[in-house]
């Protein structure tokens, strides 16, 4: 069997399926990838199943190898700088993994997660149903945590693609953070006219001590028209809480089932993805729509995933000057941040 | 309470069958008819329910699930459905007060103008319903706080409180299981696992069961964490009498 190597993983970097359904009404949580239309575009390219397990990278990178035979991959990680022993690559590619050769996903001045599809069955067994891990309860994935170094990823019924690298073709995944469309409630009655309008009206900073289970906000915070406190009730991803402090909190992927602060608004299932690629500092701002809208844009999503994802030859100019300079200082990997720092 | 319940959208994939907004018998025994009536015959599209105190949530596939006739078919359901025939179970559930386990006893004592001892001695004089699951695995929200202990539940979360905490906090009940940063107080800690993923029996309290806390000494619960953590399922049960 050939197995994907971990050479390296910042904290974050995660096995995740496409949730786990069927046990929140026990508290456990669904989990599952924090850019539902990315991680699907990543399976999508493999023409695998487009909940398949797949590896989750967050900005903290990840650097894999292929051992026991070469693997067919599929990187989807948007704002990233991924490289293949030091060459570049594009951030959204199919390629084939050789023995002895390293892929390395870094930060970049975009984009909070990325995920790596494998083309083959990355063989962890279900807990409860699904491989999402779900770090605070230690469930699925493997062992519970997070990847780390030495970590040694088996997969079955491995396949390999064509030569060359090439670039996926994905306009889908081209999406503006600074703006989320939300679907008012289920709680907006807990606030007056005046704070949903100012909710809407303002510009919020994401903050950036968010993680896989809430985005935090900042800014002005809204007052309660009557009080912080609902008796708990189901909590659907994407849910915006305010509690006490006024400052909005968007509950993703390993938030719990359930919540006791009022949800002013949903963000809708097409924009939890655009949302959860925010880096810290970033300014958004919520545009209400109606449960039809989302639908529509919901079924925009599923179109653009139903046909193969286009693919083109891998071009120099696809990389940006600071990345390819960067390459070239260091020869070799470089720290996307060092990127961002050169361009700020 | 009324015959009709609100219907609330939490976004496009989930509504919200809202039958109240209080803690109360009555609404949960609603809420848990409806829901094993959605079980027994689950329209196509209908990806999994959530029962909580006074709600039901249902997620749903908005492009196999048109939200209206989800809708529809829910107010029909509510409106017809039976109450729930199954009787509930008694558990007797040991919890220690004492430290390390109750760190936030004294808080809460000072919050309401008493001795910890004395909220101890609130605490485990009173049955509790078990209303739902909810917020992390195996945490059990708890109906029957005794309105003495009915203390607001912290403005920001407290750091993560250790397993199998027993707490209060906006006027309800908990037992929690995963540690976890919680609003709530941490009042002590039963040695019984409510969730216990390698064990046959993973949950083996139902929401609609009753819970009765009895206070022990931190030796007696090192004994039989002890024999909990071995496989032993320590809490003892007890037909509820009702």
């Amino acid at each position: 069997m050939s197995v994907l190597a971990i050479e390296a993983a910042g904290p974050g970097v995660t096995l995740q399926d496409g949730g786990r359904r069927s046990y929140l009404r026990f508290g456990i949580t669904a989990a599952g990838p924090m850019d539902p239309l990315m991680f699907a575009t990543a399976n999508r390219a493999l023409d695998k199943p487009l909940d398949a397990t797949a590896i989750e990278i967050s900005t903290g990178g990840v650097t894999v190898s292929a051992s026991d035979g070469p693997l067919g991959l599929a990187l989807v990680s948007v704002g990233f700088r991924a490289t293949l022993d030091g060459e570049p690559l594009p951030p959204a590619c199919a390629l084939t993994l050789e023995p002895g050769r390293t892929l390395t996903v870094r930060a970049g001045s975009s984009g909070a997660w990325g995920y790596l599809a494998v083309a083959g069955t990355i063989d962890v067994p279900p807990v409860l149903g699904s491989t999402a891990t779900h770090t605070r309860s230690a469930l699925g994935g493997l062992g519970g945590r997070g990847l780390r170094a030495g970590d040694r990823l088996p997969v079955a019924q491995a396949r390999v693609g064509e030569g060359a690298p090439q670039r996926l073709v994905a306009p889908w995944l081209d999406r503006d953070p600074a703006w989320i469309r939300v679907v008012l409630g289920p709680q907006d009655d807990y606030f007056a006219p005046d704070q949903i309008k100012a909710f809407l009206g303002r510009r919020w900073t994401v903050s950036p001590r968010g993680d896989r289970m809430a985005c935090f906000l900042d800014g002005t915070p809204l007052a309660h028209a009557r009080g912080h406190d609902i008796v708990s009730d189901g909590v659907a991803m994407g849910a915006i809480q305010v509690p006490g402090n006024g400052l909005p909190i968007i509950l993703m992927a390993d938030r719990q089932s359930t919540g006791g602060y009022p949800k002013i608004a949903t963000v809708i299932g097409p924009d939890l993805g655009r949302l959860a690629q925010a880096q810290g500092g970033q300014e958004l701002t919520f545009v209400a729509v109606s449960v039809a809208e989302a639908v529509t844009a919901r079924r925009a999503d599923a179109q653009a995933l139903v046909g193969a994802v286009p693919r083109e030859p891998v071009l120099r100019t696809d990389f940006p000057a600071e990345f390819l300079l960067g390459l070239n200082l260091v020869g070799g990997v470089t720290d996307g941040r060092d990127g961002a720092a050169k361009v700020a | 309470m009324s015959a009709t319940p609100r219907i609330l959208d939490a976004g496009e994939a989930a509504l919200v069958v809202e039958f109240g907004t209080t803690v109360e018998p009555a609404i949960s025994d609603r809420v848990l008819a409806l829901d094993d009536a959605l079980a027994g015959d689950p329209p196509a599209g209908l990806v999994e329910t959530v029962p909580t105190y006074r709600s039901l949530m249902i997620h749903y596939d908005p492009l196999i699930l048109d939200r209206d006739t989800l809708a529809g078919r829910v107010v029909a359901l509510a409106e017809g459905a039976p109450a729930r025939a199954a009787a509930p179970a008694r558990w007797i559930l040991p919890c220690c007060y004492d430290a390390p386990h109750g760190e936030d006893l004294a808080a809460v004592a000072d919050l309401i103008g008493q001795g910890p001892e004395q909220v101890a001695r609130i605490h485990s004089g009173a049955t509790y319903r078990v209303y739902m699951y909810g917020f992390a695995p195996g945490f059990a929200y708890l109906g029957g706080l005794p309105e003495a202990l009915a203390v607001a539940r912290r403005p920001s979360p407290r750091p993560p409180h250790p397993t199998n905490a027993v707490m209060v906090g906006g006027g309800l009940a908990a037992v929690a299981t995963v540690p976890m940063p919680t609003g709530w107080y941490v009042l002590g800690a039963t040695p019984c696992r409510l969730y216990a993923p390698e064990r046959s029996e993973s949950f083996f309290v139902a929401p609609g069961d009753e819970i009765r806390f009895e206070a022990i000494a931190a030796t007696a619960f090192a004994t039989l964490a002890a024999r909990e953590a071995a496989g032993e399922r320590v809490a003892r049960r007890e037909e509820a009498r009702r």
